[in-house]
């Protein structure tokens, strides 16, 4: 009931911010600078230096959007959105975009006139249970006391996935995923459940990771999108294509190393448009030709800010699985350059 | 002699005993334990058991204190130097304390906030203690434009034009004030409102492209740690305290009008929690606003801060009026004073001694409710530890962060604390 109210009233001011707001480039443009809503803090995707500057997974894509744009990847106002504060904020115009580990859902994308353009990243929820327990599978969870960050939707897939198993849990509400690590570690339950990324960055910052198990079953689809106000195409365009470019990137074998030299002609046709070499894709975006370089010289391919920020060589140290590209049987496909 | 008199009856001692030491049991340290610690079964039992509390915990937070780890890059680095043993990673503390203190605020800049801090305790000076000169009442009042001009900086003319709205509406108290004293209140409010509205605006960027002096700009979005709540807190305590007296008098006054919007405020503001106005300032402020202006959310969310706490003020100053005998304000109208001077001279000086424990316990209240703007995405030292231990550094790294965020708060709340205690006594004393 509270929760439909909210909604309505955001999305009937979304509305209405959305037609006031049909003018994002060019705001951007005069502003000379990105107000991009990121997570206040989720390792790896992002989270401010010790020198204040933001990094992360989700920050690199804030980087590339600001730099095709306005050619510089700093050029960016980092707004840190709660859950509660992030659709507000992207409705009443106080960001351009939202790059946070948001989950594409029908509500989201219909009823609260928000646009997804695509998807940052393939997440999934997961379990993780010490070892010595003993447990290897979702199934032998019956009874287990399992700690849970309220009012997410990871709470109802939990509660969906016990019943549909005719299992039976106890739940240990909390707050963060700070506390969730003290809660898990000190025993006060079985299993910690929260998104397969979290899980894995959560097992990298304990003293032993060797003793903890993230267990196969990932019982929901979390696919985490950029988001755009309902209402300005051009800018949706903008942003659903500089994800692509960074996507197309990857396959085509572009890097932010070869990008430069790539640009300045190839044999292949794909690249050369995507590159600005041919075509005249950049003015149809209301940007000039060069913007995907830009994009990709910001912070690399897909691939590269993957490896950089929660790939295996980082301490997170997450598998590309799902988000490995189509041609090496992931879902990162990006539509053709043409 | 004594030999003599010992001879002469022989029942009676004729000399003194030699003083000998009392009982072991009745001196120094025994007889403490025995009549604090030990004075029946009833308290050995406590006794016993604190100390066996006292034990447990000190062998559970002992060792892991006395490890502690001061300089590492990392939570990794840290546990390799501990090798294995518990220990604190205050490493985290020592690599981001400036964020915790000044969030985003440019370090080459630092000076300015802490400068703004010294300066602080210089204009609370003559406020908190009366016996120094009261010159200083002027630096005091001019404070907040130079502490508004060290943390944002920009234009030097700002706040001096934002000043000269005051300067503005005494002169027109002044000058009205001979013919309508009524009058006189009113343009006192409007002059300056006036003033700062239409004028101060164009008067600032005038001025600004004439003589561009000032301090390089900072934004609001680069404050954080405790240097915001500091600011949230100050400016809040600050403003509360004279908004909250004018509402406990408005809620007491004969004016219908006066009244009546006073009791809705105060009642309003009562009735709604802090985390809903700040949501109200976070997010619907944005949209009732034209869009396009930013109208900066630290200032939103000082505003209803001030005014969460003001509603809370005016109830306890309140009870402080409430708690005076009727004859104090009869005694003031025989004298013949008018309604201003009344309250002036003789209510409130007694209202407010009576209230100093209910408004410190407002203040301290108020200080602590900052850290609640982590709700709203504010990255306070709550919010900043969040952020902290979202990096891959530091991910894992838990009390450290509150021990020392709970002891910046500690040090400050207390100091409120005792300062109102030597307030209470020192007014004690005058009036005896």
């Amino acid at each position: 009931m509270k929760k439909s109210i909210i909604v309505a009233a955001v999305a009937a001011t979304g509305l209405t911010a959305g037609i006031a707001n049909a003018q994002t480039l060019s705001q951007i443009q005069e502003r000379g600078e990105l107000n991009c809503g990121v997570s206040t803090g989720l390792a790896g995707f992002s989270a401010p230096d010790a020198n204040g500057v933001w990094q992360g997974f989700d920050v690199d894509k804030c980087r590339a959007v600001a730099a095709a744009i306005l050619d510089d990847p700093m050029a960016v106002n980092f707004v840190p959105t709660t859950g509660q504060t992030r659709f507000s904020a992207l409705a009443s115009g106080e960001v351009d975009m939202l790059a946070r580990n948001t989950t594409w859902t029908f509500t989201r994308d219909i009823d609260l006139n928000l646009t997804f353009v695509g998807t940052n990243y393939y997440d999934g929820q997961g379990f993780m249970v010490p070892r010595e327990i003993g447990v290897s599978s979702g199934m032998e969870l019956d009874g287990a006391t399992v700690c849970i960050q309220t009012g997410t939707t990871t709470e109802l897939n939990l509660a969906d996935f016990f019943r549909a198993n005719g299992m039976s849990y106890e739940p240990v509400p909390i707050e963060t995923n700070a506390e969730a690590q003290q809660q898990y570690l000190a025993g006060a339950c079985d299993v910690y459940t929260t998104d397969v990324s979290g899980l894995a960055a959560t097992r990298a910052s304990f003293a032993d990771p060797g003793e903890h198990v993230i267990l196969p079953e990932v019982i929901s689809k979390e696919p985490l999108g950029l988001v755009v106000r309902d209402g300005d195409k051009q800018w949706e365009g903008i942003v659903r294509w500089t994800l692509m470019a960074l996507i197309a990137a990857e396959e085509l074998g572009v890097t932010s190393a070869n990008v430069a030299e790539l640009a300045e002609g190839t044999d292949s046709p794909e690249i050369n448009r995507l590159l600005g070499a041919e075509g005249d894709f950049g003015a149809m975006l209301g940007l000039d030709s060069e913007w995907a370089v830009r994009a990709i010289a910001a912070a690399g391919n897909y691939g590269e800010i993957f490896a950089a920020n929660i790939g295996e060589q980082t301490p997170i140290g997450l598998a590309r699985g799902l988000n490995a590209q189509w041609t090496q049987g992931g879902l990162m496909y990006a539509p053709p350059f043409r | 002699m004594s030999n003599i008199e010992s001879h002469t009856i022989a029942y009676v001692r004729g000399t003194m005993i030699p003083e000998q030491d009392p009982p072991i049991t009745e001196t120094g340290a025994i007889k403490w334990l025995r009549e604090n610690l030990f004075s029946g079964w009833f308290n050995t039992l406590l006794t016993i058991l604190s100390l066996l509390i006292i034990w447990w915990s000190v062998a559970a937070i002992g060792p892991w204190l006395w490890n502690m780890v001061w300089n590492a890059g990392s939570l990794r680095e840290c546990r390799e130097i501990l090798a294995g043993a518990e220990g604190a990673c205050f490493a985290v503390i020592n690599d981001r304390w400036h964020q915790l203190l000044f969030g985003f605020y440019p370090p080459a800049l630092y000076w300015r906030p802490v400068l703004a801090l010294i300066l602080l305790f210089v204009a609370l000076a003559p406020v908190l203690f009366p016996d120094l000169p009261r010159k200083l009442l002027w630096f005091s009042a001019v404070y907040p434009f130079v502490a508004y001009h060290l943390l944002w900086g920009g234009s030097v003319w700002l706040p001096i034009v934002a000043l000269l709205g005051f300067v503005a509406g005494y002169v027109a108290w002044r000058l009205i004030h001979r013919m309508s004293p009524l009058a006189s209140v009113f343009a006192a409010v409007i002059v300056p409102v006036l003033w700062w509205v239409i004028l101060a605006a164009p008067l600032n960027s005038f001025l600004y492209s004439g003589l561009p002096w000032g301090l390089d700009f900072v934004r609001s979005d680069r404050f954080g740690g405790f240097l915001i709540s500091l600011v949230i807190g100050i400016t809040g305590i600050s403003i509360s305290l004279p908004l909250g007296i004018l509402l406990a008098l408005g809620r007491q006054s004969d004016m219908v009008f006066v009244k009546s919007v006073c009791v809705v405020f105060i009642e309003f503001i009562r009735g709604v929690p802090l985390i809903t106005l700040l949501f109200t300032a976070s997010l619907l402020l944005n949209y009732f606003l034209p869009p396009g202006t930013s109208f900066d959310l630290i200032l939103r969310v000082i505003i209803m801060v001030t005014l969460f706490a003001a509603a809370y003020m005016a109830e306890v100053i309140r009870g402080g009026l409430a708690a005076l005998p009727r004859g104090q304000y009869e005694a003031a109208d025989a004298l013949g004073l008018d309604y201003w001077k009344a309250q002036r001279l003789i209510i409130m000086p007694q209202a407010l001694k009576i209230s100093i424990p209910g408004i410190v316990n407002t203040f301290i209240g108020l200080f602590k409710d900052t850290t609640l703007v982590v709700f709203i995405g504010l990255l306070d030292p709550i919010g900043l530890s969040n952020a902290i231990r979202a990096s891959t550094d530091w991910q894992g790294v838990y009390w450290e962060l509150f021990i020392f965020i709970g002891l910046l708060f500690f040090v400050f709340c207390f100091g409120i604390s005792r300062y109102s205690m030597y307030l209470e006594r020192r007014l004690k004393t005058d009036h005896k």
